[in-house]
Order: C-alpha cells, then structure tokens, then sequence
C-alpha cells in the first residue's frame, strides 16, 4: 500500500528528515554553534570588564555592550540552552520509552526548522542595524521604539518564530510519552530523564504562551504604534514584566528540569545502582514543574506590589526548596553504597551536586524580599542565576553529552579529554562566578559596561574574567575532541556503560526504526532487569515485521522559511533604506513580502492537510541485515 | 501503525480507531490549553489597562458598545458550536450527509459572525473615533477581540477545506480525527467569545 | 616528609592570595556590608541569617558528598554488584521535614521585615523626597522645601527620610547600598520607600536597572550632613541663590548660558526649565556627569562632547545640533558654573 518513497541521502537527508534521532543531531549542532556565538558574546563582556574604564569597542562601547549582554542572555537561554535540552530530549526519549518515533515526526522537524530560523533571524541583527540591546528581558520601556533600537524587532520577531517551533515541540513530547510508551512501560516505570521531559514539555506548552503574548504587545507598540507600553497612552511598563515573568520563571525549570533527570540517570548508572527513592523524585519533579508557575514575581520584589505580593511570593518560592532539597539528597544516597566511577560524564554530574547547591543556597537568600532590596539587579543576581543555569544546567547537559554520545554517533568520547575539559570548566566556572557574589554585595550594578576605578570592584571582575578565560579553554579542548572524535570510525557498542535503561538495548547509533520489535518492559530500569534475570537484551512484544515509517519531506523547512522572510517582511516594511533597494524595494511595501512569508507558511499547512503521507515500509530483509552488522 | 482506510468497516468512533488519530486528538487537546494561556494573557491584558487614560477616547466605550449587535453575534456563535456537535453526531452515525449539511451551517455561522464583527470594528473607528493607536485600552480591545476574530477566520477557512477533502477522501480513519479535532477548536474559539461577551462587553457597559 | 614540606609550601603561596583577595574590596559608604543606617543593617542580618541556615544544608551535602565519593568510588579489581536499594521512607520524610522547618524559622523574620519596611511615614514624621529618575540623571525634589535638587541627594543625619520613586523616561532603580536596598522608579506609576541614615559622610548611589547606554554611569550622591548643617544647607536652597559678583569671564559664561538656551532646561536658582539636572548648587557638587571629578577641566570636556562621557545622554540627543563651543566659550561657561556655589563646609 506505500508507495515507493523516495529515501534521500547528503544534505538533502538532513533537510527533509523526521527522524527523530537526525533531528537530535540536528538540535545539537545548532545548538553548540549558537552555543559558542554566545559564548564569544560571554568573553566580550568579560573582556570589557577585565579593567576599570576601558572602552574596548571604540566610542560605542556603551551600546555595543548593551548589545552583547542581551545577546549572550537571549542566545544563551533560547538558542543553546533550549536546542540543547531539544535535541536530547529528541535523541533519547524515544529510546527510553520503546517508541519507534515520536508522536508527530513531521511536526517534530517543523519544530526545529522554527527554532533555527528564529535564531538565524535574530543574529542577522548584528548585520542589519545593531543587536537588540534592551537585555534579555527587554523590559519596557527600554524596549520601546523610543529608546532602543531597531535590534529590539528582531528580538521579537526571532522569538516569536523560535517560540512556536518550541510550543508544537512541548505537546509533541507530551503526546509521545503520553501514548507511545511500549508495552509494560507503565509511566512510574519511565526513566527520570523521560519523566523531566515530560513535565518539562508541560511547562512549555503552558508558558510559552505568555512570551508569544508579550512579544505581540511589543510588536504591535513598535511596528504598529499600540499604546500598551506607552505611559502618555495609559499604557503600563509593569504589564511587560508580569507577562514576561509568567513565563520567565516557569522557562527557568524548563531549563533545569532536564539537567535533573540526567542528573538522576548519570549518577545511578555510574554508581552501578538503582536511583535512590524514584517514587520521590518524580514527584518532586512535578511539584517543581507545578510550583515554578506561582513564583514569577521573585523577580519583581522591588517593583513596587506592595509586601502582600512580596510576601506570598516569597513563601511560595521558599516551598521549592523542599522538593529541590530531597533530589539533591537521594542523589547522594544514589551514590551511597556504590562503586562510583569516573568518567566525563559522572564528573559533571558530580560537580553539578555542589554547584547547584549553591545556586540553590542564595535562591533562597534571594526570595527574602527584603534583603533581595539588596540583591536584586546586582551582580550577586549575576553570580546566582549563572550557578544555576551554567552550573546546573549545562553541567547536566554537558554529563548528558558524554552520556548519549555513543547513543546519538556511535562514537564514543575521549575521556582524557573530556576531564581536561571538565577540569577546566569546573574551576573556570567557579572562578568566573563565585567572586561575583561579593561584587554584588560591594555594591556593583549588573548589566554595567564598566565600572569606575577606585570602588573595589577590580579584582574582582579581573578574577572573573581570568575564569571565564578558563572556561574558554576548557570549551576550546571539547571541540578538538569532538572533531577527533568524529573522525574516526563509528565503532562504540551498544551498552558502552553498563546502562540501564532501554535506549542501551539497541546498537549504538540506534537503526532508522529504533526497535526491530518493541520491547517488553518489566519493571523500572528496563535492561538492567533483563541483565539481572541473564537474558541477552529485551523481551520482544510483538512478532518480527515490516516497519511503517513517516516519510521525509521539505516542508517543514519550507513552512519556517517562509516565516523567516515574513520576519524581514515585517521588520521592514515601509522602511526606507529597504524600500529604496532597486527591484526588490517594492517588496518592503504594503507588507507584501511579510504576506507572502506567512502565505508560504499557511500554503505548507494547506498541502499537508490535503495530502496525506502514506509513508514507508521496511522490509524484514533490511532488519536481518542491520542486526548482522551489529551482531 | 499506518492508518488504513476501510471503507464500509468504519469503527464507531473513527476519530480514535488508530494511533495517529489519539495522537492528533491529545495533541489538539494541549494545544487548546496552550491557547488558553494565550488568551489568558490576553484577558489579563485588557483587564489591566481597562479604565487607563479615558481621557483620551473622544467617547466612553460604556457609551458606543453595541450590545445588541453583540448579543447576536454571540447567538450566532453559540447555534455554531450545536451545529458543529450535530456534525459530530453524524460522523458517529456515519452520516457524511449529515456532516456537510451541518458543518456548512456551521461555517455561514462563522462568517456571518465575521461580518458583524467587521460591521462593529468599523462603527468603532468610523464614527466613535475609538482607533487601535489611541490609548493602551483600545490596543488591548482590538488586540483581544481581534486575536478572536482571526481565530473565526481561521476555523471557517479550516472546516471548509476538511469538507473539501471529505468529498474526496470520504470519512476514513485519517479524515475523522481532523473533522473531530476542528469542531474542538469551533467549540474552544466559542467558548472565548463567552468570556470575551461578558468580560468585555457586558462588564464594560457596567463600568 | 619532603611531600609535606611540599604542601606546607603550597598553603603557603596560598596565603598571600587569600589575603589579597579578601581585603580592600568592600568600600565603606558603598558596599552592602558595611551599613550606615538601619534599613540596611537590618538587611544584612537577614542576608547573614539566611545565610546561616543554608549553610547548615550546604555543610550537610558536602560532608556526606566526600564521603560518599571517597568511600565508595570504585576500586581496582572490585567485582560484583552494589545493593540496589530502592529507597528509604523515613530518611525522605526527614530530609523532606527539616527543610520545612528551616524554612519556617526563615519566613519569620523575612515576612515581619517585608512588612516593616513598606512602612510609609507622613510629611509631619519624614522629610519628603520626590526622587525622579531619567536617562541618565537623577532629580531629588524636596516638596515640603520647595526645591530640587539634580545627582547630589542631601538628607540630615538620623532623620527618617520618605521616597516617593518614579521615573520620566525608562525604568530605573534608586539603590544606596550602604544605607538601604533599592525600588525601582516606574514611568507613571509612583513607588514608596523610606530610608535613614546613621552616618554623616557621603555615600554612593546607584541605578540597578538597565536604562539605556550609560546605564553604568548613572551614579548619585548622598550626602548626610548633621541637622544644623542640613538645615543650613536647605535655607540656603530655599532662597534659590543665583551667584553675585560674577567675575568677568563667569559673566560671559552666564550670557552664553542664556543664549545657547542651556536655561532652557536647566535651571538655575529660581530661573530655567526642568528637562536636565537643576544647576543650583553645581559647584558644590564632587563630581560632573555624575563620573567625573568636578574640576574645570572635566566641566569643559563634558560641555564640549557629553556623548563621549555619557553616551546617549539627552543632552546631546535631544540638543541637535549640538552646539560648537569653542575654547573661550568653554572657559566661560566653565567659570560661571563653577560659580555656583550654595553650601561649602
């Protein structure tokens, strides 16, 4: 009945695929590329703070840094932070739960394709008229047409376009884990990484809402002239901070709800023993998840709500110390009692436990709403949320990386490289930051392009930005072992750490179809089950058969440039400089390109609706043949 | 997995008979409490900047809201929501008649529902001088009921091309969830115009 | 032995680097840590205090941390399977409780505290100060004086002192570190926040919150004088002084002030607008653009190119064309500026 489908291969293969595993892939590479656009903006900053007074990019020093700190936030948080957690959550969680695919694959390549293009289209800012230079939060009124630049537009457009690919991404790893679990596989028999994805999915589907709100209010005040940021219009700045928050906060467990679950995963496997209390830490992932929407005007203490607000707030954002607290000991008792090796990865799992607690530590310093009077928007704020999220959830993604490589390339790491790297990035990190607590407290403002000489603040910032420079370092060794990694040949096995969980039942890299047949599953630590009873891999669930799979398609990548060019279309309308462009100029006008982007985008949707995929077959033949390289 | 068509041995509840159909069926479900953030936000919006710089309007909202044209707008909308139900059902029975008949109703619902809503914008900005760029309020107005109209556009546009499609595909196991799943959506954007007649317009008369 | 005399060595070299790290930082009259009033003092108990407890917890985890990693890492040659434990309900129910109570007897202080200093004080109980906040400048009105003054905030010594915060552009935030915690200044809206201090001396203030290019650079002062002082300094004020006897040069300076329509926006004494700093007691201040000490040479070379000093400032944005000074016009409105004294000690 399917027909014969064309299988593409080179780069035509990764534009068209839906393939969950390719699409992880996919999410890493760019995810690390932004990840290391980010990281220079990092470096930047801290270069222009090495010294008091310095005025490292020429006359425009104060703007261009303006532009670099909402750049390395922004690109940090939504376009290396959020792909990374994308692209394990693609690369695994159908491994985990004995699923062939996710639930929408198309969709799933349709969510990527919107992420990069959005983070394509706020990076060309830097070509097309300046970054956005309002912070990453972009509070209004900065953020407003009249006193920021033109940076702001793409700030919201990319956004806008990237958030909707991270939306459908949400519900389509809800929809997985909801109804593709493979037999047995109960939802208190999933691994905690899968369970982190799940409610991490849930948050974004309930926030990301929120910033699509608040980027339209600002699009509509800045490219339509709407009043709702506008004072003499009776429109109102704290609006912006609410709406940003609602989602900001949630946003903040979105990031590190992933990190724990691979916290979790890492830790038992290289104790070689089961997670200590996997009934409580799912549990308290959810309450997490549930509570981080309660919490958001923590960071609005000093706005001015009045101590009610201030003070239910804060009692609310205290409780999540409970929950975090008891992951962090049943980490410990995880590792209690074990025989704890040493590898990349279970070192950034292990250097997460302080570090994190640490963050946590002076989260709860900064939800007493009266000392955060000193706190807020000083560099301790710096020094905290950097714990939390380099040194919860990048150690978490990193130990991830070291984890799943063998899983995602069939290569496996150098080790020695790996804790150089970890080395560096551990007392980097903690050079960089931990000093930027007491430069807080010393009375340093935080997004300062500089500082005058001669208030204390020198060594400090000339200790941070050596560690910064270590972290560097440390990225500058992962790359060269990533590079030689994947030059040589694609030899890892399938179970390289004694794994537990069902991903590390398949070869390394996971087949096309993941599973030739599903796997029963019989309890919690599916393989580590099977391993115990002597059994050589999983127990099938159903007979050897044809495989049905999706078929590929460029849509996905049409829709999402069809919204990048309605970005431009947008952004320049009526522009003169735009208009003025011989030939193309009367595109910018009368938003016609903008209607011809979305028409592009609405036209995708309208072929896939009226044409259905059948998709494809695989033969048994081809399964036999797979199993026999792997045997 | 692959979604077959049988023609004659439809399930009776054809929108979930396959895989694919409760993936789109749970899909659409979260996606509605997505959009329901988004029109909480909306709301919020609107409720926050309602009664800021009135001053600035030439009249008081109070006074020029049409409620009589709202009211039937808001009949309109609610017979469509019974109208998509009555294609369901007859989806279930298998009635393909049933579902045009009904769901074309449902879509001259819809678009008479645009058309006095296009009439009232116009009444508003023509007569009333009450524009999107004059105060927060106004924004926030065409912004909320605005979001709204696009969402009615959007299902009318939708539903039309499934009945498209249904003439040619007939009702198999892949058409019914997408008919299902639309008048989940006709119902969500009904249920909108619920909250919208009452937070908007009849608390704005009050006010 | 020659290991320990090796680590010994090694402490050592790490003394005189702790010793530089930990001094010399906190600068008096700026930083959190050292109060000069009771706002933040009382702030820097609940830090330390919070402080306390979590590091109760911290000592806790990294304790049984290196324990766990020092005796149970796995060993050469060790075979065998660990006991795979699935849990334990009462250690979970402690480590579950113990946070709950830590961070009860944590809600207490911080609840009473978030109360007490929301504490508003009328006009008959505090002195008044309308503290308005702008691209990159700070204004401080004093209603029940009747004056305003620009980047240099005077408030008497133990006197409590009412805040009413906004803003006339961005969002900016009014932070004294060492005398209190900060409160944003919102366009239209108008926060409340009162402050006391306990020291005489003059201490810096700052903007936390991102408003633009020179965001950095929009420092204040405030200076805390005794009573009699400060009610000197205040009828000096009242009687919106303009400078007598100019000196020939001052004069010019004060012509070319009017004719370049400087006035226009600041204003000096009784006369001129309110758009920039109010120059009054210009030559009293420390500091010229908030950054630079307040000698004629900076004062030239503010007048001359401010965006280069304060990029963004709207002075220069909102002056356009700039004017050209040339040297001599420099020196002039250089002499009439520093001309305007009020108070001097």
């Amino acid at each position: 009945m399917a027909g014969a489908v064309k299988r593409y291969s080179g780069l035509m293969d990764w534009l068209t695929t839906v393939d969950h595993k390719k699409i992880g892939i996919l999410y890493l590479i760019s995810a690390g590329i932004f990840f290391l656009f980010g990281g220079v903006e990092a470096l930047l900053i801290r270069l222009q703070l090495f010294f008091p007074e310095q005025n490292l990019f020429g006359e425009n020093t104060a703007e261009i840094f303006n532009q670099l700190i909402t750049m390395h936030g922004t690109t940090m948080i939504f376009f290396a932070a959020m792909p990374l957690i994308f692209a394990l959550m693609n690369a695994i969680v159908p491994l985990q739960i004995g699923a062939r695919d996710v639930a929408f694959p198309y969709v799933n390549a349709l969510s990527f394709w919107l992420f990069l293009f959005g983070g394509v289209l706020l990076n060309t800012s830097y070509l097309l008229g300046g970054a956005p230079d309002a912070g990453w939060t972009a509070y209004a009124a900065l953020s407003t047409k009249a006193y920021s630049g033109s940076g702001v537009d793409f700030y919201v457009l990319g956004l806008q376009i990237a958030g909707l690919g991270t939306l459908i991404g949400g519900i389509n790893f809800l929809v997985t884990i909801i109804n593709m679990r493979a037999p047995g596989m109960t939802f208190m028999r999933m691994p905690l990484f899968t369970w982190a994805s799940f409610v991490t999915s849930a948050l974004v589907l309930f926030a990301f809402p929120a910033i699509t709100v608040a980027l339209v209010l600002l699009m509509f005040d800045r490219l339509f002239n709407a009043q709702f940021f506008e004072v003499a219009g009776g429109g109102n700045v704290v609006l912006w901070e609410h709406i940003f928050w609602i989602f900001g906060h949630p946003e903040v467990y979105i990031l590190i709800l992933p990190a724990f679950g691979i916290i979790s995963e890492v830790l038992s496997t290289f104790s070689h023993k089961r997670l200590f209390g996997y009934g409580t830490m799912v549990f308290a992932t959810a309450l997490i998840g549930f509570l981080g929407f309660m919490v958001w005007v923590h960071h609005m203490f000093t706005v001015g709500l009045g101590p009610i607000a201030n003070a239910i707030f804060a009692i609310a954002t205290m409780l999540i110390a409970v929950p975090t607290g008891i992951k962090i000991f049943n980490w410990l008792l995880t590792m209690w009692g074990g025989h704890i090796r040493f590898t990349a990865a279970s070192l950034y799992a292990i250097g997460f436990i302080p570090t994190f607690v640490i963050g946590g530590m002076t989260g709860i310093m900064l939800t007493l709403p009266p000392a955060d009077f000193q706190f807020q928007d000083s560099y301790f704020v710096v020094a905290h949320f950097h714990y939390t999220i380099v040194g919860g959830l990048i150690f978490g993604m990193f130990s991830g990386m070291y984890y799943w490589w063998p899983k995602m390339f069939g290569r496996m790491l150098n080790e020695t490289m790996g804790k150089i790297s970890f080395w560096f990035f551990f007392v980097g990190f903690h050079m960089t930051f931990f000093i930027q607590h007491w430069l807080g407290l010393d009375g340093m403002p935080r997004r300062v392009y500089t500082y005058l000489a001669g208030q204390g603040f020198e060594k400090g910032n000339f200790i941070s930005t050596i560690g910064a420079m270590l972290m560097g370092v440390s990225i500058i060794v992962m790359m060269i072992n990533i590079i030689v990694t994947q030059m040589k040949k694609a030899d890892a096995p399938a179970d390289p750490w004694d794994g537990r969980t069902l991903e590390w039942a398949i070869s390394s890299p996971a087949p096309e179809y993941n599973f030739a047949q599903l796997p029963r599953v019989r309890g919690l630590d599916a393989l580590w089950i099977e391993k115990m009873a002597g059994n050589k891999g999983m127990i099938p669930a159903e007979p050897l058969a044809e495989i049905h799979m999706p078929s590929p398609s460029i849509m996905p990548f049409v829709k999402a440039l069809g919204l990048f060019i309605a970005g431009y279309g947008f952004m320049f309308n009526g522009n003169t400089k735009a208009t003025s462009l011989p030939v193309v100029g009367f595109v910018f006008e009368h938003y016609i390109l903008a209607a011809a982007g979305v028409a592009v985008f609405l036209f995708g949707m309208f072929l896939r609706s009226v044409y259905d995929d059948q998709g494809f077959h695989i033969p048994i033949e081809e399964i036999h043949v797979d199993q026999e390289e792997n045997a | 997995m692959s979604a077959h068509s049988h023609p004659g041995v439809l399930p009776p509840h054809p929108e979930s008979a396959t895989l694919e159909g409760r993936n789109k069926l749970m899909g659409f479900w979260l996606f509605l409490g997505g959009e329901s953030v988004l029109f909480g936000c909306l709301f919020a919006t609107f409720l926050g900047l309602r009664g800021h710089s009135d001053d600035l309007l030439a009249k008081n909202p109070a006074e020029f809201f049409d409620l009589t044209t709202v009211a039937w707008s808001t009949v309109i909308l609610l017979v469509s929501s019974l109208t998509s139900v009555l294609a369901i059902l007859g989806m279930h029975k298998r009635n393909t008649k049933q579902i045009y008949l009904w769901f074309t109703v449902t879509v001259l619902l819809g678009l008479s529902f645009l058309g006095l809503e296009i009439m009232e914008f116009s009444n508003y900005t023509n007569h009333d001088s009450f524009h999107f760029t004059q105060t927060a309020y106004a924004s926030s107005f065409y912004t909320l009921v605005g979001f709204h109209g696009a969402h009615v556009l959007f299902g009318t546009l939708w539903i039309s091309l499934l009945l498209l499609q249904l003439t040619r595909k007939g009702l198999t196991v892949v058409t019914a969830p997408k008919l299902y799943v639309a008048a989940l959506y006709w119902h969500f954007v009904d249920l909108v115009w619920v909250f919208i007649f009452t937070v908007v317009y009849l608390m704005g008369k009050v006010a | 032995m020659f290991k320990k005399w090796r680590s010994r060595w090694r402490l050592g070299a790490l003394l005189p680097l702790m010793i530089w790290l930990m001094t010399g930082c906190s600068q008096e009259n700026l930083s959190t840590l050292i109060p000069a009033g009771p706002v933040a003092r009382e702030q820097l108990w609940l830090m330390k205090f919070s402080l306390g407890v979590m590091l109760i917890v911290f000592v806790v985890v990294i304790a049984v941390f290196f324990y766990v990693l020092v005796k149970y890492r796995k060993r050469k040659g060790q075979t065998g399977i660990p006991e795979q434990v699935e849990g334990n309900h009462t250690l979970e129910i402690i480590w579950t409780v113990i946070p709950f109570i830590m961070l009860f007897v944590l809600a207490i202080p911080t609840i009473m505290y978030t109360f007490k200093f929301e504490k508003v004080y009328s006009a008959s109980e505090a002195i008044q100060v309308k503290v308005t906040g702008h691209q990159f400048w700070w204004e401080f009105e004093y209603p029940q004086y009747g004056f305003t003054t620009g980047q240099d905030l005077y408030i008497p010594k133990g006197k409590q002192i009412q805040f009413e915060l906004t803003s006339k552009d961005v969002i900016h935030s009014f932070w004294v570190p060492a005398i209190g915690g900060k409160r944003d200044n919102n366009p239209g809206l108008i926060n409340k926040m009162t402050l006391l201090a306990e020291k005489e001396g003059v201490f810096k203030g700052k903007c936390a919150e991102l408003c633009g290019p020179s965001h950095a650079l929009m420092d204040f002062k405030v200076i805390v004088l005794d009573e009699n002082d400060f009610n000197t300094w205040s009828q000096k004020m009242r009687a919106k002084p303009e400078p007598m006897d100019l000196s020939p040069l001052a004069a010019k300076g004060k012509e070319l002030f009017t004719k370049n329509s400087c006035i226009s926006c600041h204003a000096v004494g009784g006369n001129g607008g309110v758009l920039g700093p109010n120059l009054t007691n210009f030559a009293d201040r420390e500091m010229v653009a908030s950054i630079r000490k307040n000698t004629t040479e900076n004062v030239k070379a503010w007048i001359k190119d401010p965006n280069s000093i304060k990029p963004g400032n709207t002075m220069f944005k909102g002056y356009s064309p700039y004017p050209n000074f040339s040297d001599d016009d420099l020196d002039a409105l250089a002499a009439y500026l520093e001309s305007l004294h009020v108070y001097k000690k």
